[in-house]
């Protein structure tokens, strides 16, 4: 968690820093580029928000009984959601970018600017409370802004035109400051009174529970001792938040090729960053969901530990679950075709490389990683520094450098084509090594066997 | 059918567990008796190698539990909730262990039917996960969990506590059912003294982690127990 935290950190604190010399660079009037994007900018962090930060509810449970007023452990809560991670990130961006727009020239009621930056982003704190588990709220403001975003692509109406001179008066008019903090008042006010009168283990308090129906997913049976691993890993995937979050992860990796292919980044325009761009397009969920096999089924380990299981079909389920999405991610990332067929080739050597070496990899790596999965929580769902050890990180960095030096010793010598057919035939290599790969994750998971039921029981 | 041979546990150089020698015959109904620390979770965790001895050993069926596998093609065990899959219904979970053991769901529906009185209507079809039972009724899936495939040795760490009063007696009367037939063997830990002499042939009292009595219920039994206990 610290390293994510330490991760946004800095690219908040680097974009704070350089984004005036960026747009500058780009020819925009920096100030007034931020103003107009600040709108999506705040719906942005709402949206986040919606997803991942965790609504303190459970929280006031132990306070329930004992002597503490009401309106004491409604504050209490209110305010303790003021400094989550969610909001201070901020500062990182609005502060250093204030710094520099002082050092350009601007005046000191600059700061009022970015004070009221941040209001906003602690009025969308108290939105995102309010807003929370009501769904039909949160998708019809984005809707909203959805259609604006249309609009403003095809030049219909721009809302950017209302957003730069809006967030701009923040600076030009200091009293105009006394906006924001209006809704924030009203917001916590509104805020205080929603969560004083739901106080209580049924209303407010209550956990959520999903209708559940029993699905029996017949048509796996015809795989028998696979088929019945499969149906539990797909139950496991439909059913529970941080799976669902990982599947969400494995399709933002599919678009995460256009930062390469559309030459939009110089850095990337080298030829060995096509292999490297087709191994995560074609892999997303190889990665997010391969390197934490098997934390999955951490809640319940002594049950798969005890029962009549052979580690090889458990694995098995595991590794063709990662064939099948690395299959249908290569077919949905068809789209890429649109750029030619040969950076669809790079996707299809980095799927075939993918199945036949990285599903191998992220398995053996995954077996040394003994951090259980709250599986009902996104809490940890972006790196956990148990999960970053140095056996690990040796397991992970071939499944990249290999691929990448592997098409760049064909590349340079006989052309791209013969890159790929390496890389290719590296992948089909891979494959050749399958039962002995499965066999060595066995012996190291019996190896591990008590250490890893004992690192489970520790409650994230 | 079990030996247990100069088993013991330790933590940190503190011993929490130390059989010499114990030896449950096939068919019979084991009960483990105890204070809380007293070392029937460590006992029955060793069974299932979960956790390593110190020192010692476990056989099954001549078996050695720690060496060799194959003891759980014929045990089955419910300790915690960490033995339910908290994101199946109860309905998938049966089906999930039974296809493990080998029955077809045609097998668990027809052996799920015996135990409707049991579940008294709050297990099956009620739209509910695992994780979102209350303790007593995912108690009560997890124990007749553990019956599916006509397993040799049956293992159950306080089944009793958290079930509703009907629930204990019906309880009771499926592993005393068990405990009928003799190729069965019921192994129970409990804290409530009269349910263990209810269903078990033999009783054993574990204290700090050593067998301090060894008995075969009589209508002595309860009273000798409670006197013990409160000593």
């Amino acid at each position: 968690m610290i390293l994510g935290a330490l991760y946004f950190m800095s690219m908040f604190l680097l974009l704070g820093f350089g984004s005036y010399h960026i747009l500058e660079k780009a020819g925009q009037n920096p100030f007034d580029t931020i103003n107009s994007f600040a709108l999506y900018y705040l719906l942005v962090d709402l949206v986040i928000r919606f997803f991942f930060q965790k609504m303190p509810t459970l929280s006031i449970r132990p306070f329930l009984n004992q002597n503490v007023k009401k309106n004491n452990i409604v504050r209490f809560v209110l305010n303790k959601t003021m400094l989550s991670f969610f909001n201070f990130i901020h500062w990182f961006f609005f502060i250093p970018f204030t710094i520099t727009l002082v050092m350009k020239g601007y005046t000191g009621t600059a700061w009022i600017w970015c004070i009221s930056m941040l209001l906003f982003v602690y009025i969308n704190n108290f939105l995102a409370i309010l807003i929370d588990k009501k769904d039909a709220v949160f998708y019809t403001i984005v809707g909203i802004f959805a259609i604006f975003g249309v609009l403003q692509y095809y030049s219909i109406f721009d809302i950017s035109l209302y957003s730069n001179p809006f967030f701009a008066s923040f600076y030009k008019y200091s009293f105009w400051a006394l906006i924001p903090i209006a809704i924030l008042a009203l917001l916590y006010y509104l805020n205080f009174k929603f969560f004083k009168s739901n106080l209580y283990l049924d209303a407010g308090l209550s956990i959520e529970q999903n209708l559940a129906t029993t699905e029996n997913l017949t048509f796996l049976d015809q795989f028998g001792k696979l088929g019945t691993f499969l149906k539990n890993d797909i139950r496991l995937l439909k059913r529970n938040k941080r799976a669902k979050t990982t599947l969400l992860m494995s399709v933002m990796f599919l678009f995460y090729g256009l930062l390469f292919f559309t030459n939009s980044i110089e850095a990337y325009n080298a030829p060995v960053w096509k292999i490297f761009a087709g191994i995560f397009v074609s892999g997303g969920f190889l990665f997010n969901f391969g390197q934490f096999v098997p934390s999955w089924d951490s809640s319940y380990y002594p049950l798969m530990m005890t029962q009549n299981i052979t580690y090889k079909d458990y694995l098995s389920s595991k590794w063709w679950l990662m064939v099948i999405a690395t299959t249908v991610s290569t077919l949905l990332a068809s789209l890429y075709l649109f750029f030619g067929i040969e950076t669809y080739l790079a996707i299809l050597t980095g799927a075939i490389f993918n199945i036949g070496v990285n599903s191998h990899l992220v398995l053996l790596g995954g077996a040394y990683i003994k951090t259980p999965i709250d599986l009902t929580s996104n809490k940890n769902a972006f790196g956990d520094k148990k999960a970053f050890n140095v056996k690990t990180l040796l397991i992970s960095l071939p499944k990249l450098l290999l691929p990448m030096l592997v098409y760049a010793i064909g590349h340079y010598t006989l052309g791209w084509q013969f890159g790929y057919l390496l890389v290719a035939l590296l992948g089909i290599l891979g494959f050749a090594f399958k039962n002995k790969v499965f066999q060595i994750i066995e012996s190291i998971y019996k190896k591990e066997k008590y250490i890893t039921l004992e690192a489970y029981k520790q409650k994230g | 059918m079990i030996h247990v041979n100069n088993l013991s546990k330790k933590y940190n150089g503190t011993t929490v567990l130390h059989i010499e020698n114990l030896e449950i015959p096939k068919g019979q109904s084991f009960g483990l008796v105890g204070n809380n620390g007293a070392g029937k979770t460590t006992f029955f965790s060793l069974l299932l190698d979960l956790i390593q001895p110190s020192s010692g050993k476990i056989t099954s069926n001549n078996i050695q539990i720690n060496t060799d596998e194959s003891w759980k093609v014929f045990t089955t065990s419910f300790l915690d909730e960490s033995f339910l899959i908290g994101y199946l219904t109860p309905e998938e979970y049966f089906y999930f262990i039974g296809e493990l053991r080998g029955w077809n769901k045609a097998d668990v529906d027809a052996f799920l039917t015996k135990y409707e009185d049991f579940f008294n209507g709050e297990i099956l079809n009620n739209k509910k996960y695992l994780r979102d039972l209350s303790k007593g009724n995912a108690k009560k899936a997890g124990i007749i969990g553990a019956l599916i495939g006509n397993p040799e040795i049956i293992i159950l760490d306080e089944p009793f506590a958290n079930l509703d009063p009907t629930t204990q007696i019906r309880l009771k009367k499926i592993i005393k059912s068990l405990a009928e037939d003799s190729n069965t063997t019921v192994l129970v830990s409990s804290h409530d003294l009269q349910h263990t002499v209810e269903v078990s042939d033999r009783i054993v009292v574990l204290e700090k982690g050593n067998i301090v009595k060894d008995l075969v219920p009589t209508t002595e039994t309860l009273k000798e127990l409670e006197e013990f206990f409160s000593a």
